[in-house]
């Protein structure tokens, strides 16, 4: 499935965000993202899950500089690495410079490209508007022939140029938006939650396209969803989201096999396998913490059948665990791993892999 | 094209059914105009003769009676032929004459004043709008305040400070009695100056609905995802403002605007009533006083016909700017 061959020998960064916090501007501000590390390969997909409303959406938008009054950055960096190693801060962007930028080395794909076409310009006034932005100089046949090259490249036929978005199906819609965001053939592209809308089949095929553009253009990705089962296919590294941090994040694979956060354990089991355990099949009892609060302990805590006293009280910090089973592969924010601060070794029954939820709060002493 | 061929067809249905109707309805009403002609020549003091009654009935056209059906195709054909009859309060011109007076004065007031209202209001609407959430947010309660006015009050208003108390523009008429109607620079200097104070009053008591209205639909049409994108495809904010969120914005205020076109004609009464202005709505205010059926008849054919011809012209624009529409085959 992951024709991307070991990136860790040739792995480069393209994107780096560091302790990156958004706020929803309230009475009690809302901590959307929270001191979020993540770091972008070149040419790789980086999947990021989570539950609605775990920020993944706000932490795509504040990287693109897409977020909106109330919504804004309290803190943190992004930096672009270009391929010749020079680095952009791209919070630091203004005006017309951040006009340049976008698009030009960051694009994305919206949720619903029901909504993200306008309705009373043509595909071709659509793609060509981007082209007109950014390379003015290029002339009108120069500016179809490209148009038409990249309807092609993502599988529409180039006669649906002077088609308006409402004549065309949704998966053409989202082939389209693809095809919008490699006009200016970008380093990154963001996805958010690009197949949601779709079908199964068309859902399908859209992946097929966009892992195929990947190895064809050489973009990366960073591909945010919930759904679990879809990034396990598509990702080759998978971060996990939970109430605006990032509670792990590793390759895809050692990230299936060995989960270290309850949190990750919980949402891998709940959804079915077609080759695994049918009966094995839970969801996460509980609710989302409250964002507005400072959230001075594992925010996992009150749901996570694995708590001890040191979870309500402390803030796990996202680190390598290297004498875990995940070994040096990717970082989790869990107390468990730690036995410093655990006070026992990790339980068996979650090196195991079980997620058994619990019913009443109870806390192992 | 097929959209426009059934449009058309559509509107010349229409147009059918609203002449059939407009033949209907006197022939429904009681009072007969030539008696109502006959007591106003007495209050003259003219001596009314026993022939008078059969010498008006046959230029009214009354005395062909015969049945219905006859009458309807004669009326269609007298209408081709421009004879819509001859108006009783300016008796005996014919009622074409009339309109034919009257109509240019209101459709050049009303129709510009209309039409730079809306373009005045959808493109301030379009600026406040786009630049939501600044001071300009406190340019809409003042525009509402004004539109709060009551209009007549407002054109009273209007027409003490700046006609009686200043003198800076005539208080009555269309233009000076000295000059001669007609393309003379004169002339139309002078129909200018009489019409700017009517014309502020229609453009004043309505550019605020009209921004308010655009100014919502771009704060609405901002939060769209495609605003977002146009955004995140690092466009200029001039292409985005203008193809992207007023494009969209401005639909629904397209169709508000062909329905307050089919009020230029109709609309105008308390306007050329307060100014003395000599258009549809002052001879219309006339012939409702002095019972002129012939002359009301045509001023409701001209208002139906207006309000369809104002619909046809903004459904076509409709076409051009939304794309969608064009799409029901």
């Amino acid at each position: 499935m992951n024709t991307q061959p070991t990136f860790s020998e040739r792995w480069s960064p393209v994107l780096t965000v560091r302790g990156l916090s958004v706020d929803y501007e309230a009475d009690r501000p809302v901590h959307a993202v929270r001191e979020v590390d993540l770091a972008l390969g070149r040419g790789e997909i980086l999947g990021l899950a989570g539950e609605s409303g775990c920020g993944k959406s706000t932490l795509a938008y504040a990287v693109n500089r897409l977020l909106r009054p109330p919504a804004h950055v309290v803190g943190g960096e992004v930096v672009f690495h270009h391929a010749d190693g020079a680095e952009t801060d791209v919070f630091a962007l203004d005006g017309e410079q951040l006009r340049r930028f976008r698009w030009n080395r960051l694009a994305m794909v919206f949720q619903g490209a029901m909504n993200a076409l306008n309705p009373v310009l043509t595909v071709r006034a659509q793609l060509e508007d981007v082209i007109r932005a950014h390379e003015p100089a290029t002339d009108r046949r120069e500016r179809g022939r490209r148009c038409a090259e990249l309807l092609e490249l993502v599988g529409v036929d180039p006669r649906r140029l002077d088609s308006y978005p409402h004549e065309l199906s949704g998966g053409m819609r989202q082939r389209v938006m693809i095809a919008m965001a490699l006009v200016l053939r970008p380093d990154v592209l963001f996805m958010d939650e690009p197949t949601t809308a779709l079908d199964v089949v068309v859902q399908r095929e859209i992946l097929a396209e966009i892992t195929r553009l990947r190895a064809e253009l050489g973009f990366a990705v960073v591909f945010i969803t919930h759904d679990m089962s879809l990034l396990l296919e598509i990702s080759d590294r998978i971060a996990i989201m939970y109430a605006g941090r990032v509670v792990e994040e590793g390759g895809t694979e050692r990230l299936r096999r060995t989960p270290l956060h309850p949190y990750t354990l919980g949402l891998l089991r709940s959804f079915p396998s077609l080759t695994g355990d049918p009966t094995g099949l839970h969801g996460i009892p509980g609710r989302t913490p409250d964002l507005a609060e400072s959230l001075d302990r594992c925010a996992f805590a009150e749901r996570c059948p694995y708590r001890r006293e040191v979870c309500d009280g402390e803030q796990p910090p996202l680190v390598a665990h290297p004498d875990s089973p995940a070994g040096a592969d990717g970082r989790a924010a869990c107390h468990a791993h730690d036995p410093s601060r655990y006070g026992t070794a990790p339980p068996e029954s979650l090196l195991r892999g079980e997620f058994r939820p619990i019913e009443e709060s109870e806390v192992i002493r | 094209m097929t959209y426009l061929r059934r449009k058309i067809l559509f509107y010349l249905v229409a147009a059918w059914i609203a002449i059939t109707v407009n033949f209907a309805i006197p022939r429904m009403m009681p009072g007969n105009p030539v008696d109502i002609l006959l007591a106003r020549l007495q209050q003259g003091g003219a001596t009314v003769l026993p022939q008078s009654r059969r010498a008006l009935e046959t230029a009214l056209g009354r005395s062909g009676d015969g049945n219905v059906l006859v009458q309807y195709f004669e009326y269609l054909g007298n209408l081709f032929t421009g004879d819509l009859g001859v108006s009783v309060t300016y008796f005996p011109t014919p009622v074409l004459t009339v309109l034919g007076q009257a109509l240019p004065w209101t459709l050049v007031l009303v129709g510009v004043s209309t039409l730079l209202a809306f373009v005045l209001g959808v493109g301030v609407g379009t600026f406040v709008g786009w630049h939501r959430g600044t001071w300009l947010d406190g340019v809409a309660p003042t525009t509402t305040f004004l539109s709060a006015i009551p209009y007549f009050w407002l054109a009273l208003i209007l027409l003490f400070l700046f006609g009686s108390f200043w003198q800076v523009f005539p208080l009555a008429g269309g233009y000076d009695y000295d000059t001669t109607p007609g393309l003379n620079a004169e002339f139309l200097l002078s129909a200018l100056h009489h019409a700017v104070l009517p014309g502020l009053t229609i453009v004043f008591s309505s550019v605020g609905a009209w921004m308010l209205g655009m100014r919502n639909m771009m704060v609405s049409t901002l939060s769209e995802d495609y605003v977002l994108t146009a955004e995140a495809k690092g466009l200029r904010s001039r292409r985005i403002m203008l193809a992207y969120a007023a494009r969209n914005a401005v639909l629904p205020s397209i169709a508000g605007f062909a329905i307050s076109l089919g009020f230029v004609v109709s609309g105008s009464i308390v306007t050329e009533a307060v100014f003395s202005y000599p258009g549809v709505g002052y001879v219309l205010l006339q012939a409702v006083q002095n019972n002129d059926y012939p002359l009301m008849q045509a001023i409701f054919l001209v208002i139906t016909l207006t309000v369809l011809g104002a619909n046809l012209a903004v459904d076509l624009l409709h076409s051009v700017i939304d794309p969608r529409t064009r799409k029901a085959e």
